[in-house]
């Protein structure tokens, strides 16, 4: 991406519905992938934002070699947070972080411009972000199932996109589980549509 | 009206909507007025009426918008006198259109005029910073930002009265929840043919989501 700011409008949700885990995360532009299960949102400086996902790549890639484990998302989630805070003067970005793993499940942090680390149902950032409070607030609902999850967070997007006049293109989405990682992908022409469109 | 003193002065940065239904339109806003951080009037009314079928909803800075609201009412009182009739929803936003347009450098308002009129039925107008246009709905103020997305989703051609109502009470219930500067009792008017209705519904009345 050329420009400076990204423009990125970004959601993650967590539903946890019987023995079948979803996390569905959505991103127009970056979702960067620091490990098997776990997916970095990014939204604000762009340079920032690849410059902190690297690297806590790298840290959480040695942790978890570390640990011979797989990495907790709340142990991903928190080296972003690190990085966050201790440059907070230097930084402008903030991410979303989504994944699942073995002792929790399906789970969203988001770090925000400051450093500060917070575990929610689900959440959204970046400059469109503003326009969909409202519609997301009211539609939410805890333990949809993938089919809804992922229709919510396609309706949020377009939403933001259409209101936002640097957010647009195509959405991609990714849905992490149990079993693995898949990405979906929806050009501009197939999003949903609303009343005056 | 040169000197602005931005800081301490009284803003309804504030949630506003009109919405057009079969047969007539609601209104709705919150009810807070700040001056800076702090709140200074936590119930006030922001749907003034213009004429008795016409309100318009005030947002921005308080002062100006409640001095355009009056000096608009004048206007239209003579102007109904005039032509012998009831005005139309057009007039009344096209003096509010230009008193905006014409001081447009002093005042920071924003107004949005909705009514019934026998011509046209149900309108809403938008008259920011002096332009003049009808939409099918129209959000304003600070927190309308935040239901952009609720309102471009929920909103569909022809609703009727209640369903209207409702969507006006849930979307600044959202705006609420969300915008530091927008909160207190939400206030509606509905008009129609018959006339206009007015109606307060309490923070604690308010539909609550899935976070309260």
């Amino acid at each position: 991406m050329e420009r400076h700011y990204m423009d990125s409008k970004i959601k993650g949700v967590s539903t946890g519905v019987s023995n079948v885990n979803y996390v569905c995360s959505k991103t127009i532009n970056k979702l960067i992938q620091v490990h098997d299960r776990i997916f970095c949102c990014i939204a604000g400086s762009l340079a920032d934002a690849q410059a902190v996902t690297k690297t806590a790549k790298f840290q959480i890639s040695l942790h978890s070699i570390q640990m011979e484990s797989p990495p907790l998302v709340k142990a991903a989630a928190s080296v972003m947070k690190e990085l966050c805070y201790n440059n907070k003067e230097e930084l402008q970005a903030g991410f979303i972080t989504a994944g699942w793993d073995k002792k929790k499940g399906p789970q969203v942090y988001t770090v925000a411009l400051g450093g500060m680390l917070l575990s929610l149902p689900f959440t959204i950032g970046g400059s469109g972000s503003t326009y969909i409070y409202g519609y997301t607030d009211a539609k939410y609902k805890p333990d949809m199932s993938r089919e809804e999850c992922l229709q919510f967070a396609t309706n949020a997007l377009a939403l933001a996109m259409g209101r936002d006049n640097v957010s647009g293109g195509v959405a991609h989405l990714v849905v992490i589980t149990e079993g693995g990682v898949e990405h979906v992908v929806i050009p501009g022409d197939k999003l949903p549509k609303f009343h005056d469109e | 009206i040169k000197y602005k003193k931005k800081k301490k002065e009284w803003q309804t940065a504030t949630t506003i909507i009109a919405v057009e239904f079969n047969g007539g339109v609601v209104l709705g806003s919150d009810s807070r007025v700040s001056a800076g951080e702090t709140v200074v009037n936590r119930v006030m009314n922001k749907l003034s009426l213009l004429h008795d079928k016409i309100y318009c909803a005030l947002s921005g800075s308080a002062a100006d918008a409640q001095t355009i609201a009056e000096m608009v009412n004048y206007q239209l009182d003579v102007h109904s006198i005039e032509i012998g009739e009831d005005p139309q929803v057009r007039s009344a936003a096209t003096l509010v259109k230009n008193i905006s347009y014409k001081y447009k450098e002093e005042l920071s308002a924003h107004l949005i005029v909705a009514g019934w009129d026998r011509r046209g039925g149900g309108q809403v107008f938008v008259t920011l910073n002096g332009l003049l246009s009808r939409q099918p709905f129209a959000v304003g103020g600070s927190g309308s930002s935040y239901v952009y997305g609720f309102v471009d989703a929920e909103y569909q051609k022809g609703m009727s009265k209640e369903d209207c109502q409702q969507f006006v009470v849930n979307t600044i219930s959202l705006a609420m929840s969300r915008d530091g500067s927008s909160g207190g009792v939400a206030y509606l008017v509905t008009i129609d043919e018959k006339g206009a209705e007015e109606k307060c519904i309490l923070g604690n009345e308010l539909p609550t989501f899935y976070d309260q």
